[in-house]
């Protein structure tokens, strides 16, 4: 065995992702990270230090065996790292991309307290795109049983769900009241930050295991919860349907022409491919001064798909510093560079429109931070005749989203005071085999949060049905004879058992 | 290939045609006052359409359609018997309140009059007296008369040009039904924002609720986007999950009409474009 790495033996710098330059990438939808190459993986695999503690683990809230995923790398056995992501993790092309890595599991890296941490995000994605590209799988054995199991929405939580509960053995069907499946990932996400092609690669994957996507069905109006408990004959159902109803402000303005939600914007253009019209039919009508209210990963996105389909102008404008904003500092670095106009410590009052119901124009304050409020953060206090105007013509809310009203119009399920579905500590809803996690039960997170409850809900729902709890372990279908008999691991692999954080969020 | 098929079609006048699709779990779930959001192809946009009947037994659920725009021209002359929509989801919405009510008016104008059908039905089948209100521009866009003869106890046809029933708008007919009975419980009224407007008019005065049906704008109808949003009294209200019906003496209708036409501009460039590329295909745009 090699001797073992220190942090003086490994590569110091952080293997640079090769990018669009930003003047480029602003006039198309190609990602702006283009991802690592080969030689990119193989130096940046060499810098972790495998080091016995690993806090990267536990920093992932799905427990990916991270140095053991990397050490495959550095052995050049991609398939290998493949495999070891994918036992925890069916998405790593995703969440490689869009996961906050840099509060996860390259926040508390070992060579991060000395160095730049592991590129583990890159790393992922690297293997990730790979597999998709030349067709892997990781398709475990199942042994099937007699349980049907329903998951409504086909977002990041129940897509995770819906895996643990097929290699579980169940007979799952995933219902999704879009045309296509994937949710957020489809209709928030613009395409240079995770193009659709690789979410729909990853579904497929998921269609391998045997799961069935039913499009075109609104859970709660079509069928409801207790209908799918019972004439439906599914033995559990997981809810995870995600926040989706935009918050607005409540300023005069709001109904003017060319004022919508992050979500309505982002929805148009990516699932709807409103960019492309009129080969598609979906209108955009994109303004030429673009005004975002908000600062999270959602209104980087809504701002860079307006730079992208012509807006001469973009302003940010959000009430904290650039300190508070919630979105992923790299984001916030990749809309600097495009040149996205920040307003720090301004928030609007008043849209202001023209003779046609239309906007023209923002009036903003400007705040200063008082004393911190429940959020921990400062609060922002406005500064006295500061008001002044923003032209825009059109105005983008990025400022969150509250719970989706319909199952629990339609259904007997116990909500908490705003709205969003109560559940016990195992993800467990007031419905006997219902269960819910995701941004309907702690409000908006992020992807990897939201594929976090949904694994932790599978596996309370796999309690609750009796089946045994399979893990993170599984094993490949039995080739040789002799596995078939005695059933002997055809890979051998040193499986951490996975410790699922008690909250995701 | 999707499974929403077009197992009937009828076209009422050179604008307006129904489609039956069929869609059994749709048709058992569907009541009065829900709406689809349809796509007709893969490149299509998603667009509300009311249901205006559904039948269980068939499995069938039925729309009327307008064809002014470039998808609903497109679907006029695309959708055929044997031909099927890329999507089709619902029911969506809360369904209309079939109260207590013993006397109705139901005023359906234009397009308005396929809805308002399965609501006078189900007034009808709750033991109420239905009076329906049918405004049409002229004689020959009348459609569904007999239906709605099966189902009301009057039945009130209005006609801009006075080619049939009475000559003028559908608050003229509800003026007559109001000073005819003096116990009306309810107003429903779908159609046109103006017209509805016009009737939550007529009826402010004599206190008798009145309940509209809001079309605006929306993507996805399930209260995510947003776009629908509609000013009810003080309060904002997405018309897809917390309608699509109002009390009309509430609803900021003027703001209605205004967001209605935030896209037409786009709108109005995709029908020209699509119509000159069906003039070059030699197809029948009209």
């Amino acid at each position: 065995m090699a001797k073992r790495k220190t942090i003086r033996t490994i590569p110091q710098a952080r293997t640079p992702m090769p990018e669009q330059a930003p003047e480029i990438r602003i006039t198309n939808f190609e990602e702006v990270a283009c991802g690592y190459r080969l030689e990119d993986a193989l130096l940046e695999a060499e810098r972790c230090l495998d080091c016995p503690d690993q806090p990267c683990v536990r920093g992932c809230p799905v427990g990916i065996d991270i140095p053991g995923f990397i050490r495959k790398i550095a052995e050049k056995n991609f398939h290998g790292a493949y495999d070891v992501i994918t036992d925890t993790n069916l998405l790593p092309s995703v969440c490689g991309r869009v996961c906050p890595q840099e509060s996860q599991c390259e926040g508390v890296c070992t060579v991060g307290e000395r160095l730049e941490p592991v590129a583990i995000g890159r790393l992922e994605r690297f293997i990730g795109d790979r597999a998709i590209a030349e067709g892997w799988t990781n398709l475990p054995y199942i042994e099937r049983n007699r349980h049907k199991v329903g998951v409504v929405g086909s977002g990041p939580a129940g897509m995770a769900c819906a895996a643990d509960m097929a290699k579980a053995g169940c007979e799952v069907t995933v219902f999704e009241a879009f045309q296509e499946p994937g949710g957020v990932l489809k209709y928030g996400i613009p395409d240079f930050r995770l193009p659709n092609s690789v979410v729909d690669a990853e579904i497929e994957k998921l269609r391998q295991l045997g799961i069935r996507f039913e499009c075109n069905t609104l859970v709660g109006r079509l069928f409801t919860l207790e209908q799918m408990m019972g004439e439906m004959g599914f033995s559990a159902v997981f809810v995870g349907t995600g926040a989706g109803y935009p918050s607005f402000m409540g300023i005069p303005g709001e109904s003017l022409g060319g004022v919508l939600s992050a979500n309505e914007w982002l929805t148009r253009c990516n699932l709807m491919h409103g960019r492309d019209f009129p080969a598609y039919d979906t209108p955009l009508q994109p303004g030429k001064h673009v005004a975002v209210i908000g600062a999270g990963n959602t209104a980087m996105d809504a701002m860079r798909v307006a730079l992208r389909v012509g807006a001469e102008k973009v302003t940010c404008v959000y009430r904290r510093s650039a300190a508070e904003a919630p979105a992923r500092a790299e984001e916030i670095h990749h809309a600097q560079q495009e040149g996205i106009d920040f307003q720090w410590l301004t928030s609007p009052v008043e849209l202001i429109g023209d003779e046609q119901h239309r906007v023209r124009a923002m009036r903003c304050e400007r705040m200063e931070l008082g004393e911190p409020d429940a959020s921990g953060r400062r609060r922002p206090v406005p500064v006295a005749g500061s008001a002044f105007e923003i032209e825009c013509d059109m105005v983008v809310f990025a400022i969150g989203t509250n719970a989706n009203p319909i199952l629990g119009q339609t259904s007997g399920l116990k909500l908490d005071k705003r709205g969003y579905i109560w559940t016990d500590d195992t993800l467990a809803t007031s419905i006997a085999g219902v269960f819910a996690g995701g941004d309907i039960v702690t409000g908006a997170a992020t992807v990897i949060q939201a594929m976090g409850a949904g694994r932790r809900a599978a596996r309370a729902m796999k309690a609750y049905l009796g089946l045994r709890d399979t893990d993170a372990v599984y094993l490949a279908a039995p080739t040789d004879p002799a596995e078939r008999l005695f059933g002997i691991p055809r890979r051998e692999r040193g499986f951490a058992r996975v410790h699922l954080p008690e909250t995701a969020s | 290939m999707s499974d929403f098929e077009i197992v009937a079609r009828s076209d009422f006048s050179d604008v307006t045609f129904s489609l039956e699709v069929r869609h059994p779990l749709m048709a058992r779930a569907a009541k009065p006052g829900q709406f689809v959001i349809v796509m007709e192809h893969e490149h299509g946009e998603r667009i509300p359409l009311t249901l205006a009947d559904f039948d269980r037994d068939k499995g069938t659920i039925t729309l009327v359609i307008q064809a002014v725009g470039k998808t609903t021209r497109e679907m006029q002359q695309n959708c055929r018997v044997g031909t099927r929509l890329h999507a089709l989801v619902g029911p969506m919405g809360i369904p209309s309140h079939i109260g207590a009510a013993k006397k109705v008016i139901c005023v359906g104008g234009g397009l308005g009059v396929a809805p308002i059908y399965p609501q006078a039905r189900a007034y009808k089948e709750s033991g109420a007296y239905v009076i329906g209100v049918l405004g049409f521009r002229n004689k020959g866009l009348i459609f569904w008369e007999d239906k709605f003869r099966a189902c009301c106890d009057e039945l009130i046809l209005c006609t801009d040009d006075g080619s049939a029933g009475i000559k003028g708008l559908v608050t003229e007919g509800i003026k007559q039904s109001i000073s005819a009975h003096a116990d009306i419980d309810e107003v429903v009224a779908i159609g046109p924002p103006i017209m509805m407007k016009g009737c939550a008019e007529a009826t402010r005065p004599f206190g008798i609720k009145t309940m509209v049906s809001l079309n605006p704008v929306m993507v996805d109808g399930t209260g995510m986007c947003g776009g629908c949003r509609v000013k009810i009294g003080e309060v904002v209200k997405f018309a897809c999950v917390d309608g699509p019906d109002f009390d009309g003496h509430l609803v900021d209708f003027d703001d209605l009409m205004a967001r209605l036409g935030r896209f037409r501009p786009t709108e109005k460039a995709a029908l020209e474009a699509w119509q000159e590329s069906c003039r070059l295909r030699g197809g029948a745009g009209h």
